[in-house]
């Protein structure tokens, strides 16, 4: 991902305008301190570590940002948030970019990431709750890994750790109305 | 005979719990001359003292050694008590006990036998000792201030408060210096010459202040409380009694010279005030470029053309102030004390050929943008570009130009480059909403009440986009400047395309700094920054007595750290000033004029120009010491081959007794 292009900073981008209208945060008040970069603890495999997703932001980065695997394996702890001491609640700007790349329609970085994202929240909308055996045959069927974590099956029945049959909850539909709504909300991203 | 007395110290366990201070006393008792000899707990309390007087009445002593601690700690308290029993001062001698002995040494034998050789030697030079006394000498109660920047104007009217006499001299034709450049001052915005100019006037109306505008130090004598200092007024060719500032000459001079006030930006005439709130309010002829004084030094030889004459000032002025009969000048004047606040200027980023080196009209230093962005400057507070007038919206700005930098010899940094640079860009904001300010900064050192928060402001509110990272090359393409430099947090390089850049300029020196700084035997650093007689506990005083130091001249400094430091300057020297005589030390140096081959080797060595020539009745130059400025450090007794020159109170006489003491012999 590193490139040696030369940057042709954009101060006062869109892709600025669009995170501190979105999350509320100052991404300018930033200096670079990176004590999120070393707090995070993923980012040893991200590309690039939040303190520079905070300052491709600043410079106007966006196709950088929003190809970036930061964005995908931020685990949304919080743990950058907390301890930021210009007060700005990275995680949540990282969570904003997330949107904005799926609302783009950039590839991620990281597909499977996505992937999984998309078919929890699949059984959410159909069943009100999380339905394990519907996300283990989405994810793998999705994610191209058909046989992911398959010899873990037999033991897992077992305990009754997963059943067969998908349990539904009473609230499917408010479940299916949040879903309509947020994907109203993603639409209007564009 | 001398009847010396030998007190010796226990300080608590300090000595006592090594030494074996009883033997000491007794092997002290066996010593040759002294009468009397005793030991105390502690010597400098106030039982202690008494019991040293009582001993030197009792025993009728006329000589003392206190065996204790550094004389460091107590000499000046142990003089004060053997003088309140009627013995000379330097009739006293310490024998470190403390700091050389026990403080050292583990073992109580090695310690004490130490201890007992340290008060022999004490015993054997004291009794070649010599009462001694200190000499007073008149002082001449005026300050003379060097510079008329913020720092000397501050000087200048802290002393002129308290009562004394100023004079200020200035060698451009106004005071203000380069707070009178500035447009608005950090981080409180506040208009610069709104806040200098009433300052300015206050120099030119205090009864007590002279102010020598257009005037140069030319050579100072002398010494502390009594310099004689040699100052060039130069020709005005204007009578300031008779001219009134109305400016009809300056507004009717057909010539046209680059402003040195504006740094290029803009034009001055011949006869001109540098700006339009100069003090004194009244013009000067600049007889190099006067078209009336070409003229006249064309009639002296008339080779080649023959210019036109003018004489227009001469014309329009109502009150017949232009005086042509005016020359150079040189007036001799007393002062007790001198404040040398002689300031900056900015670094020539010329050596800077990647920068253009000057060649880009666009690319201009933080000064120059100062003078655009004044109102009362050349394009009267417009931004616009030099090369073509238009505002620019791009604009980026380069930090520590000539500062942090080994290559051009400076690796000092300047201090207010930062600040400055976050005001630039909050105030081309204001001016202009649609400007985008590109900061290129090493680091951001903001220290300093409300800085850091100021600095942030530029980031945060105003939109500047702050890169970390030295900019490599600038070249033109077209009418933009292309920047070439990289954002080292992101380690990618960067390309800006801007109309404007500016460079933060540090600071250097003054340019005649190391000049007035030898004239006056001051030290320089290799910067030709002054040095002060300590970096921490004396910041505005000097080796050399009665000479202080202040502003930037001593070191890269904002504008309230040098008014700090003009103040500062000003109550050392209203200390001084404030003294009916001054008490010189009767520890130094002295001549022995029948031995003395005047061969002046003292001179060379000497770092207060402590020696002068004399010339004897018998015709033959030997040197001299002058009491007042010689501080007693003894250079020249090494220096001197025919063994001439004696210390006093560390004579060599007293010194080879107590080697030769130590030895056996």
């Amino acid at each position: 991902m590193q490139d040696t292009k030369a940057i042709i900073p954009e101060p006062a981008s869109s892709l600025l305008s669009f995170v501190q209208s979105n999350t509320g945060q100052n991404i300018s008040s930033c200096y670079q301190c990176g004590k999120c970069s070393a707090g995070c603890p993923t980012a040893y495999a991200m590309d690039i570590g939040p303190r520079q997703v905070m300052r491709a932001i600043q410079l106007g980065l966006k196709d950088e940002i929003l190809g970036s695997s930061a964005i995908w394996l931020c685990v949304s702890c919080q743990t950058c948030s907390v301890r930021c001491p210009r007060e700005i609640d990275i995680a949540r700007v990282i969570e904003s970019l997330r949107l904005l790349s799926q609302a783009e329609g950039t590839p991620p970085a990281q597909r499977e990431i996505a992937v999984f994202h998309r078919a929890f929240l699949q059984q959410v909308r159909i069943f009100g709750r999380l339905y394990e055996v519907g996300l283990g045959i989405m994810y793998n069927l999705r994610s191209g890994h058909f046989f992911n974590n398959m010899n873990r099956l037999p033991s897992l029945f077992a305990k009754k750790k997963l059943r067969l049959i998908p349990q539904r909850t009473k609230g499917v539909s408010d479940a299916r109305r949040i879903a309509a709504r947020v994907k109203k909300l993603e639409s209007e991203l564009k | 005979m001398s009847r010396i007395g030998v007190f010796i110290c226990h300080c608590g366990t300090n000595i006592g719990g090594v030494v074996n201070v009883p033997e000491v006393v007794e092997a002290a008792r066996h010593m040759p001359l002294v009468a009397f000899a005793d030991e105390n707990k502690y010597t400098c309390s106030e039982v202690g003292q008494s019991s040293i007087r009582n001993a030197i009445a009792e025993h009728k002593l006329d000589r003392v050694v206190i065996a204790s601690c550094s004389p460091r700690m107590h000499e000046n308290t142990f003089r004060r008590t053997v003088t309140a029993a009627g013995i000379n001062p330097y009739l006293l001698e310490m024998a470190n006990l403390r700091e050389h002995c026990s403080w050292v040494h583990s073992d109580a034998r090695d310690a004490t036998s130490k201890a007992i050789d340290l008060v022999r030697m004490a015993v054997s030079k004291v009794a070649r000792h010599e009462a001694l006394f200190p000499k007073q000498i008149g002082l001449t109660k005026r300050a003379l201030v060097i510079g008329g920047g913020v720092t000397g104007i501050q000087a200048a009217l802290d002393i002129a408060a308290s009562g004394h006499e100023v004079v200020l001299v200035e060698k451009e034709p106004s005071i203000g210096g380069r707070m009178a450049q500035l447009d608005k001052t950090f981080p409180t915005l506040d208009c610069s010459a709104c806040i200098l100019t009433p300052k300015m006037v206050d120099v030119a109306q205090h009864p007590k202040i002279t102010l020598l505008s257009y005037s140069e130090i030319v050579d100072v004598r002398g010494f502390v409380g009594n310099f004689e200092v040699d100052i060039l007024r130069k020709a005005k060719l204007v009578d300031y009694e008779k001219c009134t500032g109305c400016g009809l000459c300056w507004q009717a001079c057909p010539e046209k010279i680059p402003s040195e006030f504006n740094l290029g930006l803009g034009h001055r005439t011949a006869i001109y005030i540098p700006f339009a709130q100069a003090v004194p309010n009244k013009p000067v002829i600049d007889i190099a470029n006067c078209r009336y004084e070409n003229y006249r030094r064309w009639k002296e030889t008339e080779e080649g053309e023959e210019p036109p004459q003018c004489r227009i000032c001469e014309g329009v002025c109502p009150t017949e102030a232009i005086d042509r009969t005016q020359q150079d000048e040189i007036i001799t004047e007393k002062f007790g004390a001198i404040v040398v606040t002689t300031g900056f200027k900015t670094f020539d980023y010329s050596v800077y050929g990647e920068y253009g080196g000057g060649r880009y009209p666009n690319v201009i230093t933080s000064l120059q943008l100062e003078r655009l962005m004044s109102a009362a400057g050349p394009t009267e507070g417009e931004v616009l570009r030099p090369s073509d007038g238009t505002h620019p919206k791009s604009v980026v700005f380069i930090q520590c130009v000539g500062s942090r930098d080994d290559k051009v010899n400076r690796p000092y940094c300047s201090k207010v480059c930062c600040m400055y640079t976050a005001k630039h860009a909050i105030m081309l904001k204001e001016h202009d909403p649609e400007v985008q300010c590109y900061v290129f900064y090493i680091d951001i050192r903001a220290g300093g009440k409300d800085f850091e928060e100021f600095a942030r402001r530029a980031q945060d509110e105003t939109g500047a986009l702050y890169l970390r990272g030295r900019v490599s090359q600038i070249y033109q393409q077209g009418d933009k400047l292309m920047v070439l430099g990289e954002d080292s947090l992101m380690g990618r390089p960067v390309e800006i395309t801007a109309d404007l850049v500016v460079l933060a300029t540090g600071m250097e020196p003054s340019e005649n700094a190391a000049e007035i700084a030898q004239t006056l035997n001051i030290s320089y650093n290799t910067y030709n920054f002054l040095i002060e007689a300590h970096p921490k506990l004396r910041p505005v005083e000097t080796q050399t007595d009665g000479i202080f130091v202040a502003g930037a001249a001593v070191g890269p400094r904002d504008i309230p750290e040098c008014v700090a430091h003009g103040s500062a300057a000003a109550v050392k020297a209203v200390a001084l000033l404030s003294q009916d005589s001054l008490t010189t030390d009767p520890l130094i140096s002295v001549v022995d004029p029948m031995k003395c081959v005047g061969c002046f080797a003292c001179k060379e060595v000497c770092p207060f120009n402590a020696i002068e020539e004399q010339v004897t009745r018998d015709g033959r130059t030997i040197s001299s010491i002058n009491e007042s400025v010689c501080k007693g450090c003894g250079l020249c007794v090494v220096a001197c081959r025919p063994g001439a020159i004696n210390l006093r109170g560390f004579t060599n006489q007293q010194l080879l007794s107590e080697v030769l003491t130590l030895v056996g012999r």
